[in-house]
């Protein structure tokens, strides 16, 4: 170990193997010319609601993948079957997550679809669940004397309501409630999904 | 699936093979790193001499004149940097706190998007990584190369003219992700337009070191010098590679995301922890490290076995099983390049324990050195499918990532800047006391943080596991745990502060009170 040269190629070329294992082997495995059957790109509005979700960071506290039934409950509770690699066809940037602070949302909106019940969430979660440590979006709505003409009001319990008007629901509010409706993969997972299935029993394989 | 398995075994066996050649090559000499080689950090006379002079008590410095000479050039660029570093500290530290509080507090501060837990939470590790750990990792290496190669540091300027765009950008950064502005993904949410910057000033801190180390005056290169030079190459390449927009998508991305985030902590963090470790607990002891033919091992392995470690953050998700699987073989393998380093720092330091009494500094860097090793025991374990089942997605990951990026990283920093600061001053510190009060703190501090989110977390995960149990459940029993993180974080806070205190009354000339006048030590 006396000299730079080797030191930095080697240092180098294990990096670049490790890249290709990690990064290039798997890329071109889960590479699709299509997305699968069921799956819709999403629209303006749930696209605008999808980078609002980003900016707000949601992914700090919602994973985006359904585990196996194998390894833990996760389609018990209601949160999906196991998610494999073509689900995420139109994602860019990625939302996996690493914590569930709040349970995982890739089927929200096949397991809460009411419009109104989101605006209320995120209005103020307490108003719905007293134990939730969610925060409160208050500054994605806007409180006024009487709703206008096209305004979407959020329903309150007293509570929570303002002493006085009523609480309308910004057009960030409203995309960011689309973008949640549309997390919906509840189509059948294509035949040649890729995921993880190093809990599956032994000789239980496909 | 079966060339996919193939690869699998490939990666593991190719790894395997080269550990095996280097442990041919040590037994056989082929490379002799000789314990002669490890003494090259010392001058002649050096050895034997604990070296202290944080406190008035201690013995005096032992500067010789070539090296005091190599430390006045480095002294500019490492105190710029190292006051950068810890305003961002200091800064970053208060976001992590307001986080904490918000998760169990979740109305407080609410009134405003800059403010909402997502943004501030990404302020704070945004802050701490790029602001902090990496400024005074460079500040650290700034110091430590030019040291080992007995040359002065070749052009000195640049370091200045990077510290100045590197601190621009993480301001801009963090107004980006204040205002909503962000890439999106964990450890990358920095915008890539401002990460074009960040490579700049990455340009302008590796040229210097570079020149250095192709000027060097000793025919050796030791360890801590192939840490630091393999990590100034490894993390441009990753940060790079891991933020070109337009390239990624879908898990493909994720996989990328994983691959950088694990990496900054394996190829960038580490190498700076453990190369300031190797260099500065021989050095402050005055003796050499245990096994020198032993430090190649645990470089290498961390080399061939950390790169690959970093999609175990992906298991049971969307990958390819043999992807996954991959990461927590070579994260089990970690074991090897940990104990290669434990075996060589804590037995140096266990056989100095003495030491510890006559160097505050010491004290930071065999703490945090210690910490490898736990951090690492640690995530090798959780990276196993059993285990990870229960950790994933809880507090418990948080835990762990300060075990790595703090209780070790920072926390081995903090004694390299109390080792440092007398030399590039010729003061002393003026209340050693303080010193050991940030220790203390911080200790106390994390262990609080630790274990509350250990045990919270590992408790939030079984409770998730079990589905009769409702999701309530887990986010409920997690609340006291939580509380107790933020008494820990305060005191972490608290204890940045006084370290703050402690850099800025080192740093500012001492403004002479009226009767007495102090006199630099020297």
């Amino acid at each position: 170990m006396n000299n730079y040269l080797p030191l930095s190629i080697i240092s180098l070329g294990i990096l670049a193997f490790a890249t290709l294992m990690l990064v290039i082997a798997p890329g071109i495995e889960m590479a699709r010319p299509e997305p699968p059957a069921g799956l819709q790109p999403y629209t303006v509005e749930e696209q605008r609601g999808r980078d609002a979700y980003v900016s707000m960071g949601c992914l700090y506290c919602h994973s985006q993948q359904p585990r196996a039934p194998e390894q833990a409950p996760d389609g018990e509770r209601g949160w999906g079957r196991p998610s494999v690699s073509a689900d995420y066809f139109y994602d860019s940037p990625h939302q996996l997550g690493t914590m569930r602070t709040g349970p995982d949302l890739l089927n929200v909106g096949a397991r809460l679809p009411s419009e109104s019940w989101h605006l209320t969430h995120l209005y103020q979660p307490r108003a719905i669940f007293e134990w939730s440590i969610m925060p409160a979006y208050p500054f994605l709505f806007e409180v006024k004397a009487e709703a206008e003409e096209g305004d979407v009001v959020v329903a309150l319990p007293p509570e929570f309501a303002p002493a006085e008007g009523v609480v309308v629901a910004s057009q960030e509010a409203l995309d960011l409630t689309a973008y949640l409706l549309s997390l919906d993969r509840t189509y059948p997972a294509p035949q040649d999904g890729i995921r993880d299935d190093g809990y599956r029993p032994r000789g239980d394989a496909e | 699936m079966v060339t996919m398995g193939l690869l699998l075994a490939l990666s593991f066996v190719v790894s395997l093979l080269a550990l095996g050649f280097l442990i041919w090559a040590i037994s056989n000499k082929q490379v002799a790193p000789d314990q002669h080689d490890a003494r090259v950090i010392f001058d002649p006379g050096d050895e034997g001499h604990v070296e202290s002079g944080e406190t008035a008590t201690s013995r005096p410095y032992n500067f010789d004149t070539v090296r005091s000479g190599i430390d006045a050039i480095s002294a500019r660029p490492v105190a710029v940097l190292l006051i950068a570093a810890t305003v961002w500290l200091v800064v970053g530290s208060g976001f992590g706190l307001v986080s904490s509080l918000k998760l169990h507090l979740p109305d407080w501060l609410s009134d405003h998007a800059p403010l909402t837990f997502g943004r501030v939470r990404t302020l704070h590790l945004n802050l701490v990584i790029y602001g902090w750990l990496s400024q005074v990792g460079i500040a650290a290496m700034i110091w430590i190369l030019p040291r080992i190669f007995h040359t002065p540091l070749r052009a000195p300027r640049m370091p200045l003219i990077g510290a100045a765009l590197w601190n621009l950008a993480v301001l801009l950064g963090a107004l980006a992700i204040a205002n909503g502005w962000t890439d999106g993904e964990e450890w990358l949410e920095i915008p890539w337009q401002l990460d074009l910057m960040l490579a700049l000033a990455g340009f302008f801190f590796m040229v210097p070191l570079v020149k250095t180390t192709l000027a060097r005056q000793v025919h050796h290169i030791y360890v801590t010098g192939w840490y630091f030079l393999a990590g100034i190459l490894w993390f441009p390449c990753l940060f790079v590679i891991a933020n070109l927009p337009y390239v990624h998508s879908g898990v493909e991305e994720a996989t990328v995301n994983w691959w950088f985030a694990h990496n900054v902590l394996g190829l960038w963090l580490t190498p700076l922890g453990v190369g300031t470790a190797y260099y500065f607990i021989p050095k402050i002891i005055g003796k050499p490290i245990f096994s020198y033919s032993v430090s190649l091992l645990g470089f290498w392995g961390l080399a061939l076995f950390y790169s690959q470690v970093g999609i175990h953050h992906l298991i049971g998700g969307p990958v390819p099983t043999w992807v996954a699987t991959l990461s927590v073989v070579h994260s089990v393998m970690m074991f090897i390049p940990v104990i290669a380093v434990a075996i060589n720092q804590h037995i140096t330091v266990g056989r100095n324990l003495w030491a510890l009494k006559e160097s505050l500094p010491l004290r930071f860097i065999a703490f945090g050195a210690l910490m490898y090793t736990m951090a690492s025991f640690q995530g090798s374990i959780e990276a196993l499918r059993s285990v990870n089942s229960v950790t994933h997605f809880t507090h418990y990951t948080v835990g762990h990532a300060h075990l790595g990026a703090y209780a070790f990283v920072t926390i081995t920093m903090f004694g390299a800047a109390y080792h440092m600061l007398p030399r590039m001053t010729g003061r002393a510190f003026r209340w050693p006391a303080l010193i050991n009060a940030h220790f203390w703190l911080i200790v106390v501090g994390f262990a609080i943080y630790f274990f509350g989110l250990s045990i919270g977390g590992w408790l939030q995960g079984l409770a998730m596991l079990d589905g009769t149990r409702p999701f309530s459940e887990s986010v409920i029993l997690t609340k006291p745990y939580l509380e107790a993180r933020s008494v820990g974080g305060a005191l972490m806070t608290l204890g940045h502060i006084l370290f703050a205190f402690n850099v800025a009354s080192i740093l500012l000339p001492q403004r002479a009170p009226e009767t007495v006048r102090t006199v630099p030590a020297e």
